[in-house]
């Protein structure tokens, strides 16, 4: 759908249908005193050729580093062809439109981007969207709570990532809903079964199982959401969409409710946003799902057209009763991942997947050979793992950004039972070259700092 | 189509059936349905809840709303109407033969506030204008 700006001419036209003189005038009832003079802060305006050149300046000090922080947000690379097509007029268009059925074209490319979510989770249902990954998660609690209608408790495990906990946590903080955490398993780094026995018998609506989990880790999903199911609780998966080209979609191993941040899939990590949120589920649940879902249908001449389906579940229908009052969805990011799973397709994402892993892998073994480094759980693990050092974490990871290379995140602040422990990220982005400069990186890193750290306790 | 008689009603577009066994049966109105219009869905409550009078226990959807079903009298939930899941116009079609649930009353006083045919055939009348 283009943007048509509004000439003088109409803007004048409008005015006087109805009477009035200027658009300041619209404005006439905020009383004086509650309105802003001007911007004091703001600088005067420059042309674009100074703002382009101020722009490479700062861009310059941002520096160009080598990326290994992963921890939800993922560096992948991103075909010139995606943005190339999501920014066509016709697509560049961030919003849902009103007048949905106007945009066949949008609606075309939502209908495909839940169609191609729908057999990656192995769901019935996908809709067009959510805000994020952590308010995915947060809607998907809602969601089980209505469900499930007896009970507004929800185990959380500590393996899902901290910030999806707090996010979900005010969410659902109001509304009586409980989050039980669950540890985890201290060697292994995953949810088990013999911590979940304490909550068997007890009355939830919900489990939250991330799939692979915040530390990388591949969680025991089969068993887990057997469990779970046995217990009258409906599972809740959380998955990392690419991860999901190799391990078995969560249709598959029991998930009842699915959600994740859509940003793997082609969207750049642009300091942490606009990203998206992806939803799926059964199709006994539909009506308890949050957001928007296009379908498909015929017109009086047999042709296929698309609608926005299931609306009555909607806040414009259902007002205070409705499913979610965040109905938004995140129009240019989705049009950006169905481009991209478009163009990969099952193959090229697979690849991608597989890629991804290998490259951690082949990390984590290099890494072995370095004195001072160990990972901290030894159990497999799709892109990501947790490595202890035996000097200080914030540290080592300065030092190392000293050198060109952002090492992974410190656990130190969520995870302290941990010790000086770090999160490190390996995509398909990387090449061998890279990874022996990590290496390099980090062994020079945690010997500067042991050595520091001596000469500080010496004086 | 006229308002059956033998019926009592609700301000709140529910007919309520007295069954000889002492329980009731509960649907939506002819004038709810056609206010509604194609039904797509009706989530009946869970058999065996308790429900006060008023509360609401049933959802009934069409291609364009969703309306709250309240309880008539408050009461246990007995049964629901199995066919409604796979057939929901059934309700459109015939209103008073397509009951959404059963109840066992708890309080027999209710039933003195609920409407019979005239007085629910007024109510329906004025919204029609």
């Amino acid at each position: 759908m283009p943007f048509i700006p509004h000439t003088e001419d109409d803007v004048r036209a409008m005015l006087a249908a109805i009477g009035v003189q200027s658009i300041d005038d619209l404005f006439d009832e905020i009383p004086a005193a509650l309105r802003s003079r001007g911007l004091q802060h703001v600088p005067p305006g420059v042309s674009e050729m100074d703002i382009t050149r101020l722009m490479h300046e700062r861009a310059v000090q941002d520096g160009f580093y080598l990326n290994f922080i992963g921890a939800g947000a993922y560096e992948h690379h991103i075909p010139a062809a995606v943005w190339q097509i999501a920014t066509r007029g016709e697509f560049y268009s961030a919003y849902t439109p009103y007048q949905a059925e106007a945009s066949q074209g949008t609606l075309q490319l939502l209908y495909e981007y839940q169609t191609m979510m729908t057999l990656l989770t192995g769901m019935d249902v996908t809709n067009a969207s959510l805000y994020d990954g952590a308010s995915a998660l947060a809607e998907a609690v809602l969601m089980a709570v209505r469900t499930h209608k007896s009970s507004k408790r929800v185990l959380m495990p500590l393996t899902v990532p901290p910030v999806y906990r707090k996010v979900v946590r005010t969410l659902v903080k109001d509304q009586n809903i409980e989050l039980v955490p669950v540890p985890y398993a201290n060697t292994q780094g995953h949810t088990d079964l013999l911590t979940l026995q304490q909550y068997a018998g007890q009355d939830f609506a919900a489990l939250v199982m991330p799939q692979p989990n915040f530390f990388g880790v591949i969680e025991p999903s089969d068993e887990i959401a057997a469990w779970a199911k046995q217990n009258g609780m409906l599972t809740i998966a959380l998955v990392n969409p690419i991860s999901l080209a190799l391990l078995r979609p969560p249709g598959e191993w029991g998930a009842d409710i699915v959600v994740g941040e859509g940003q793997p899939l082609g969207v750049p990590l642009a300091s942490g946003g606009p990203y998206f949120g992806f939803m799926a589920c059964r199709e006994q649940y539909v009506r308890q799902m949050p957001g928007r879902i296009v379908g498909a249908t015929q017109d009086v001449e047999g042709k296929v057209g698309y609608t926005l389906t299931l609306q009555a579940r909607e806040q414009h229908i259902r007002r205070s009763k409705a499913t979610s009052n965040i109905c938004t969805n995140q129009g240019l990011a989705v049009t950006a991942a169905t481009i991209y799973m478009a163009l990969l397709g099952p193959e090229g994402l697979a690849r991608v997947a597989q890629a991804s892993h290998a490259n951690t892998l082949a990390l984590s073994q290099k890494l072995a050979a370095v004195p001072g480094v160990k990972r901290a759980f030894v159990t497999p693990m799709f892109h990501e793992f947790v490595l202890q050092l035996d000097a200080p974490a914030g540290s080592v990871l300065q030092a190392m950004r000293t050198q060109g290379i952002l090492g992974g995140v410190t656990l130190a602040h969520d995870y302290p039972e941990l010790g000086e422990a770090i999160l490190v990220c390996v995509t398909e982005t990387k090449n061998a070259a890279d990874l022996d400069l990590y290496v390099q990186a980090l062994s020079a890193a945690l010997q500067s700092t042991t050595n520091s750290g001596r000469h500080s306790w010496l004086m | 189509m006229t308002t059956p008689a033998n019926l009592k009603y609700t301000k709140l577009h529910e007919w309520v059936k007295e069954e000889v066994d002492g329980s009731v049966t509960v649907g939506i109105t002819h004038h709810a349905q056609e206010m509604l219009g194609d039904l797509v869905f009706v989530e009946a409550p869970t058999v065996g809840r308790q429900v006060k009078q008023g509360e609401e226990c049933a959802v009934v959807e069409s291609v364009k709303a969703a309306a709250d079903v309240y309880a008539p009298l408050s009461g246990e939930v007995l049964a629901v109407n199995p066919e409604l899941a796979g057939a929901p116009e059934m309700i459109n079609a015939d209103a008073y033969a397509a009951w959404i649930f059963k109840l066992k009353p708890n309080s027999p006083a209710e039933f003195g506030g609920l409407l019979d045919a005239a007085a629910y055939q007024t109510i329906a009348d004025a919204e029609q204008h």
